[in-house]
């Protein structure tokens, strides 16, 4: 799966409109994935992962700030994010399967928070990065 | 046996009393297509689906969203009791129509985006879960006479 320039030029445009908030749009789908994939919480243990948590706040703005560094560098997702992807293969090994559950809440939360920005060529843009992202993440697993 | 809590159940006929099917299921459906294009596979019939603008004009795309949705609607006038529901369309999507299951799957989650988009900030986590829950029932239910 390849990203086209319009699905780079449509990506770009997401996160420049999202801006400053994409910290807590981070946040926001992180919540979203624990209340809808329960499963999800297991690479949690160590987290209060009540409404309102810091330590949700934080590691959306985590995930969020990963998004934004590989939107920065769309034309090379595997360099930008290599660093990532060792710690999710050696470290995390978090399941591939729960980065397409993160990608489907993401989603919804541009979807109730910008809801005229996911027309449906921009939301198959998005989901196209997202999958994309989450091949890179997950390369080195084996 | 599925348990639904009253809140759940409240998410659901709540929030189903203010769709319109017909728009929702349309979108839907167009969503699907536009954005796992491979989807397309299962309607050569429907001509022109050449890009976004195509499938969204298109009105067969439109009318069979319409059915889609309407058929789903009936999850919800039936939460206890889905899998019987589905249970012809079941072995209707496998033995005539042969549809991947994933794809019960994949419309579900388009559902639940479109959907999100329109109740916007009343689709809250706890209601964005119910319904996730519901599409992966009805999803199920419909793989559930596979062979």
């Amino acid at each position: 799966m390849v990203l086209s320039a319009a699905d780079k030029t449509n990506v770009k445009g997401v996160f420049a409109k999202i801006g400053g908030q994409a910290d807590e749009y981070g946040a926001d789908a992180l919540e979203r994935m624990f209340t809808t994939y329960p499963a999800t919480k297991t690479y949690f243990p160590h987290f209060d992962l009540g409404k309102g948590s810091a330590q949700v706040k934080g590691h959306g703005k985590k995930v969020a700030g990963a998004l934004v560094e590989a939107v920065n560098h769309i034309d090379d997702l595997a360099g930008a994010l290599s660093k990532l992807s060792d710690l999710h293969a050696q470290k995390l090994r978090v399941d591939p399967v729960n980065f397409k559950l993160l990608g489907q809440c993401f989603l919804v939360t541009v979807a109730t928070r910008n809801p005229g920005l996911l027309t449906p060529e921009v939301h198959a843009s998005l989901d196209k990065f997202l999958c994309a992202v989450g091949t890179v993440l997950t390369a080195k697993y084996r | 046996m599925v348990q639904w809590t009253a809140e759940e159940k409240q998410f659901i006929t709540g929030l189903w009393g203010k769709v319109n099917v017909a728009e929702c299921g349309g979108e839907a459906l167009a969503r699907l297509l536009i954005v796992y294009p491979w989807t397309q596979r299962f309607f050569a019939s429907f001509g022109n689906l050449s890009g976004a603008t195509a499938v969204l004009g298109n009105p067969k795309v439109q009318a069979h969203g319409k059915k889609v949705l309407t058929s789903f609607g009936e999850a919800v006038k039936n939460l206890d009791g889905i899998k019987n529901t589905f249970s012809s369309l079941s072995e209707l999507h496998c033995d005539k129509l042969h549809v991947d299951p994933e794809n019960f799957r994949l419309l579900g989650d388009i559902l639940v985006i479109v959907l999100a988009a329109h109740f916007t900030k009343d689709f809250t986590p706890a209601c964005q879960a119910t319904w996730q829950k519901l599409v992966g029932l009805v999803a199920h239910a419909l793989a559930r006479k596979y062979h």
